[in-house]
């Protein structure tokens, strides 16, 4: 009972403790740093960024390695806390959050996609996108499972539900990992590097997925290094050096006509 | 989180690694298992000592010679010649606990059939000596009070011994037996005992009117023992002192005097045996927990190679809101869930195999709930115990460093 009470506090938190910045988007940042102590040595990964993300956008953020990208997406994915300025997710500042609190956080707030999809193995696909909601008490057995075969649906794999992550395609785990970080119903989709262990046709499809999602009002921020892959977003933020270099909006492409211009399948 | 939603990924955890979850619980099983088995067998075979020791005869009471000194000496027991009839007829006459009495001659020698031959010992008693004994005839009858006055060449023998003097014959009463060369008539033959926990064959004896064994063979007239039958098993104590005290004042004992005999009860033989067969049932029990130490020892193992080797998994899982608390809570329950199952597998293995084992050895079949119970707890605390560490690693791992990891 308490351990419930203590978590819907943490996210009945909404009233913002410095105002502005937090109401003007789902996401703010300022002046974020990050610092990490390597040996005697001190590295700034982030130096004093500052941006927020509104609702409904679909931002690239892009950077070379070493360019902070990583820090920055362990921060917005509640996995860190920066060094010093404030982070504000939903109107709740994170610095100032213990670590089983940034846990709910993420539970509650964020989705992740990886690279490496990181489905657990030996597990078919509807458990898989169940997990995040185990961690959640207050959802009952049934509500999960009806959450999880929705998610299923909305990335297509309503047909797959009980396959196991061997049993499917590397574009079609993708689309599992995808479910998983929907089921919760996050307030933002964190991507990262998502298709990176995509062919380009796969890696469309991927795309094409995360543009109608966002065009069903999901905001979703997407790191990568491969420009033609932020082509599908409609803002790009590119960081260098710990700094953001460049900040704006770009027309999106659609990911559905690139992919029909692509030659037809030739690989069987 | 919930304790359902904790059981259900800590189970389909294991259930994804089955080989290796079987595996590690065949080291609880096996201890949980020799733990219960061990246990089960010393309490059988205590129960067992103690049935075939009270089959030796009912409350049964003895009264032995005891060894002297003779000027800072000691002679031993053999020739001392202090028990005598007159002291069973005291014993006879006032003792208010004791329900029968008999003295007690004996004399080894070679039994001769025709051409058969056996050594044998020649028990010489009353008439109650088959009924202080718990011995019952298979056919023929005990020589009665008349054969014991006249001192009668009458014996009744054990199955051993007929089945060596007499192997074509099933009923040799009648027969007659040399006993250094003096003949016997057999006028009864005993029924089976077996052997008696010492592995002594009851069945080997030849019994005979005392006066008979005193009087034409050793020619003596001390008598070597007297065994007694206390009323009940409560009072057999109560008979014993009662006893020693009757024999002290016919032996015109001084309150200084030492005994110069000895009263044995059924009971301390009983006692002696049980702390024997007791101590070896903890010896047994002490080296089967090993095996359960090792057992978890084994389930400690596999938990840190776990840990290390779903390091990715952590991360995931701590990425998508699981506590620190549920990571370790995870990993406690996995390896709870391997000891508690190995625990009850291997109560049911120990179970069945003491079952077998006390069947095979014809003891009693003794389930010893404390046993079970405590093997119950071990295994918890087992589970606790060895899944700690492994689990505390798991839930300290950093959650960017665990994604990551490869």
């Amino acid at each position: 009972m308490v351990k419930n009470m203590r978590i819907n506090s943490v996210v009945s938190v909404n009233v913002p403790p410095s105002g502005d910045k937090s109401s003007s988007g789902l996401i703010c940042i300022d002046e974020l740093r990050r610092t990490f102590q390597v040996g005697s040595e001190e590295v700034h990964a982030l130096k004093g960024i500052s941006f927020s993300i509104f609702e409904g956008e679909f931002v690239s953020i892009m950077g070379t390695s070493g360019s902070g990208k990583s820090t920055l997406l362990n921060i917005l994915g509640c996995l860190d806390r920066p060094t010093s300025g404030e982070y504000y997710i939903d109107g709740i500042a994170v610095s100032v959050r213990s670590k089983d609190e940034l846990s709910t956080l993420r539970n509650r707030k964020i989705g992740f996609v990886f690279q490496s999809y990181n489905l657990l193995a030996r597990t078919s696909a509807l458990e898989n996108v169940e997990l995040p909601l185990l961690y959640n008490s207050v959802i009952s057995s049934k509500e999960r499972k009806e959450k999880a075969i929705r998610a299923l649906e909305q990335v297509g794999l309503q047909d797959r539900m009980d396959h196991m992550p061997n049993q499917l395609s590397g574009g079609q785990q993708q689309r599992v990992a995808i479910a998983r970080a929907l089921v919760n119903d996050p307030v933002i989709l964190l991507a990262d590097e998502a298709t990176g262990n995509l062919d380009t046709r796969t890696s469309y499809e991927i795309m094409s997925l995360f543009q109608q999602l966002n065009t069903e009002g999901k905001t979703i921020a997407f790191v990568t290094h491969e420009p033609d892959i932020a082509v599908f977003t409609d803002r790009t933020i590119m960081l260098r050096d710990g700094h953001i270099v460049k900040d704006e909006p770009v027309t999106a492409k659609s990911a559905k006509e690139a992919l029909d211009a692509l030659p037809p399948k030739d690989d069987y | 989180m919930n304790f359902y939603n904790l059981f259900k990924i800590a189970y389909t955890a294991l259930l994804r690694n089955k080989t290796r979850a079987l595996l590690t619980m065949l080291g609880i099983i096996i201890g949980i298992s020799s733990v219960i088995a061990m246990v089960s067998l010393g309490q059988s075979s205590s129960v067992s000592i103690n049935e075939q020791i009270s089959s030796m005869g009912t409350n049964l009471i003895m009264v032995m010679r005891a060894s002297q000194r003779q000027g800072g000496v000691n002679i031993g027991s053999g020739n001392v010649q202090t028990l005598t009839e007159q002291d069973v007829s005291a014993i006879r006459q006032k003792s208010n606990y004791i329900s029968m009495v008999t003295p007690v001659v004996n004399a080894g020698g070679q039994l001769v059939v025709g051409s058969n031959n056996w050594p044998g010992s020649l028990q010489g008693g009353d008439v109650d000596y088959l009924a202080i004994r718990k011995y019952e005839i298979a056919s023929g009858n005990m020589f009665s009070e008349q054969d014991v006055r006249n001192s009668a060449k009458v014996c009744i023998i054990g199955e051993t011994v007929r089945q060596n003097l007499f192997p074509d014959e099933a009923n040799p009463v009648g027969q007659s037996i040399r006993f250094n060369k003096i003949p016997f008539r057999v006028i009864g033959v005993l029924e089976s005992k077996g052997q008696n926990s010492m592995g002594q064959d009851q069945d080997d004896i030849v019994i005979a009117p005392y006066t008979t064994v005193q009087k034409r063979i050793l020619a003596i007239t001390y008598i070597h023992m007297i065994m007694a039958s206390a009323e009940s098993e409560d009072v057999a104590t109560t008979a014993a002192d009662e006893v020693r005290n009757i024999i002290r004042t016919q032996h015109k004992l001084k309150e200084n005097q030492e005994d110069d005999f000895q009263v044995r009860t059924q009971q301390e033989i009983l006692q002696t045996m049980g702390s024997i067969s007791g101590f070896l049932t903890v010896l047994l029990a002490a080296i089967a927990s090993i095996s359960l130490v090792v057992g978890g020892i084994g389930i400690m193992n596999i938990m840190y190679v776990t840990v290390t080797e779903r390091t990715k998994e952590i991360g995931l899982r701590m990425a998508i809101g699981a506590h620190n608390r549920d990571i370790l809570l995870q990993f406690l329950t996995e390896s709870m869930i391997l000891s508690l199952v190995g625990g009850i597998i291997g109560i049911i293995f120990g179970l069945v195999l003491s079952y077998v084992a006390s069947f095979l050895l014809k003891w009693p079949y003794i389930v010893s709930a404390s046993a079970v119970g405590i093997s119950f707890l071990v295994c918890a605390a087992t589970g606790i115990f060895f899944g700690w560490y492994p689990a505390k690693r798991a839930a300290s791992l950093d959650p960017i460093n665990a994604l990551r990891y490869e």
